[in-house]
């Protein structure tokens, strides 16, 4: 069996969020991690290698440095690791990323491709549906538990109120969800491994049945018209109430004041 | 073909047990806005299965046209039937902007038929208007700038930034919208809509997957978008036991309660009551948020909330900067007394 996990290297933005002083966004300031939703996914596919001796190979597009992301894949298990890298893929909207990662996965043999459901810096969630159209297979998005029988994977798809038990033929691609499972740490012997190994790198003329005109900034349907950091409502009144009768008494008379009551 | 053949502005009508989602009615009420500035026409588009008499509704909230495609392999949500029918929709009817919920389902579908009809798709707006595009001209190249373009605005980094995107050279222009943040109209009683019907044809293939089972949360709680008054509760509350007093509070206001991510992760609430930026986004009267303490991705869905009331032992907790009102104590003995001092004022009426 064959598994395909993509992943994303993004900036930290939970929890650790940094601002410059003059209140916007301070980037360069922010950790680089894997993205929680495919590490999910990572170890999704591990403990397919773990049941099944998968052969788990972690796929990434971005920056050379994007690069650690793979490593770290490594470490905690997968096999080999690819990074598609290359000037002209930048400024991708989801419609060229998507069109990239599938002309890349045409050179792979797989069985399964389990992508994070959405990235916490774009919050999209739209890669994973996509790559599976342009690949021509079925999409299982927001999986909660993934299993396999023969041929098939079935999968619990999370909705609000609701899950659906759904079973695919694979060839597959799944998008996982954090809640799917702790994702394991990484071994000493795994890191000591990942630094050596090498990993593969491909560019443009690596990628399989894709125009020119899908792809990067310029093959990208939407643009982008502006973008600004959030401007958020300043705080209100904070009062530490002496006793809990003083607090009471100023909820309800903030309450009345409104009123709400 | 040319994309001025494109015309309309067309809605994704969720629909889950032959019951309309709220979403739906939502972008209805934005898209009359949208069909208004661009002297168009709102279409609704209607998948499942025995779903026609629901047409009627979907005029009364702001529809002037229904494409309904009924048919058995829609009557419970897929990727491909779905995707299969509203990509034949879109190709046949050529919409100039298609609007679909970013709910569980449209953020499957949207992607899923952006990427078949070869178009772009903005995830989770939650703004959209009618305006130029580059926003000003280039000089030199004002002929260039395009009119008439739907800008769809999202936040990104968790909510921490805001970007406004443009589809203009691709049609139709998509986006998923996400739910509670439109208003829908009020609506029109008798209203009616031209009813349209339309078969795409379904052959399963190795993309049509097999529903084993369908497994609902038992709960018959009200949807918190819809609360006036939403009592929320964080990790710091401290056991699912001690919901009991937000509970409490929430009763004697008329309220309901909400809770964050934290508590749904440790398996306290179930997910349909999460607020917040993987949870749902809420706009009540007022927010009380007990013991919470804030994080950026809770923040992104009760921000626009009319008045927030945050209690919280942690002076420093971030929720105080978006709080009107905020309160540091101990939750346990503030809230059993307000709900006490409440009940009092309220016997007293």
């Amino acid at each position: 069996m064959k598994v395909i996990v993509c992943v994303k290297q993004v900036p930290d933005t939970k929890g650790g969020v940094k601002f410059n002083p003059d209140g916007t966004l301070d980037r360069a300031a922010m950790l680089a991690i894997m993205n929680p939703d495919d590490k999910a996914g990572l170890e999704a596919a591990l403990r397919l290698k773990d049941q099944y001796g998968a052969e788990v190979t972690v796929l990434t597009m971005g920056l050379p440095k994007a690069a650690d992301v793979l490593r770290e894949a490594l470490a905690m298990g997968a096999d080999k690791g690819i990074l598609v890298t290359d000037r002209v893929l930048g400024g991708a909207d989801t419609w060229a990323t998507s069109t990239t990662i599938a002309g890349a996965i045409r050179n792979l043999e797989y069985d399964l491709i389990i992508t994070g459901r959405q990235a916490i810096d774009g919050d999209t969630a739209q890669v994973g549906p996509q790559i599976a159209e342009h690949l021509g297979i079925p999409v299982i998005s927001y999986a909660q538990d993934i299993q396999i029988e023969g041929d098939k994977v079935i999968v619990q798809r999370q909705y609000d109120d609701r899950y659906h038990v759904l079973e695919a033929q694979m060839p597959c691609l799944i998008t996982a969800l954090s809640e799917l499972n702790d994702p394991r740490y990484m071994t000493p012997g795994g890191i000591f491994d990942a630094c050596a190994a090498e990993i593969t790198t491909w560019g443009r003329a690596d990628l399989k049945d894709v125009e020119d005109c899908n792809l990067g900034l310029a093959g990208s349907p939407t643009k982008i018209a502006k973008a600004s950091d959030k401007v958020r409502k300043g705080a209100g009144e904070k009062v530490v109430p002496e006793s809990p009768e003083d607090a009471v008494s100023y909820i309800v008379g903030k309450l009345t004041e409104k009123h709400i009551i | 073909m040319g994309l001025e053949e494109y015309k309309g502005v067309y809605v994704f009508a969720q629909q889950v047990d032959n019951q309309i989602s709220g979403i739906s009615f939502e972008l209805l009420g934005k898209a009359r806005e949208l069909a208004g500035d661009l002297k168009e026409t709102v279409t609704a588009v209607l998948l499942g299965h025995n779903v026609k008499d629901l047409a009627d509704q979907l005029a009364e909230y702001g529809a002037d046209k229904v494409i309904v495609v009924d048919d058995p392999e829609l009557e419970v949500y897929r990727t491909e039937p779905y995707a299969h029918a509203l990509a034949s929709v879109i190709n046949h009817y050529k919409p100039e902007i298609m609007l679909v919920g970013a709910t569980a389902i449209g953020r499957d579908l949207g992607p899923t038929v952006s990427a078949r009809v070869a178009t772009g798709l903005t995830a989770d707006c939650t703004k959209l208007d009618i305006g130029d595009f580059p926003l000003n001209p280039i000089p030199g190249k004002e002929a260039e700038q395009k009119h008439n373009q739907l800008l769809m605005t999202r936040p990104a980094f968790g909510g921490n930034t805001i970007a406004t995107i443009a589809c203009p050279d691709n049609r139709p222009q998509m986006a998923t919208v996400r739910p509670g943040v439109m208003q829908k109209i009020e609506p029109i009683k008798g209203a009616k809509a031209v009813v349209e019907e339309f078969h795409p044809g379904f052959t399963p293939n190795n993309r049509y997957v097999t529903i084993k089972e369908v497994v609902k949360a038992v709960s018959n709680i009200a949807d918190i978008m819809d609360a006036k008054i939403l009592v929320s509760g964080g990790r710091g509350v401290g056991s699912p036991e001690n919901f009991k007093l937000l509970e409490d509070l929430a009763e004697v206001l008329g309220g309901q309660v909400s809770c964050s991510r934290a508590v749904v992760d440790a398996g306290w609430k179930p997910k349909d009551l999460q607020v917040g930026q993987t949870g749902k986004t809420v706009r009540p009267q007022v927010y009380f948020a007990i013991g919470i303490s804030g994080a950026i991705q809770h923040v992104a869905g009760m921000e626009e909330s009319d008045l927030i009331i945050a209690i919280n032992r942690d002076e420093d907790a971030p929720i105080f900067d978006v709080a009107d009102y905020g309160i540091v104590g101990d939750l346990n003995k503030i809230v059993p007394q307000l709900t006490e001092k409440l009940k009092a004022a309220k016997a007293a009426k």
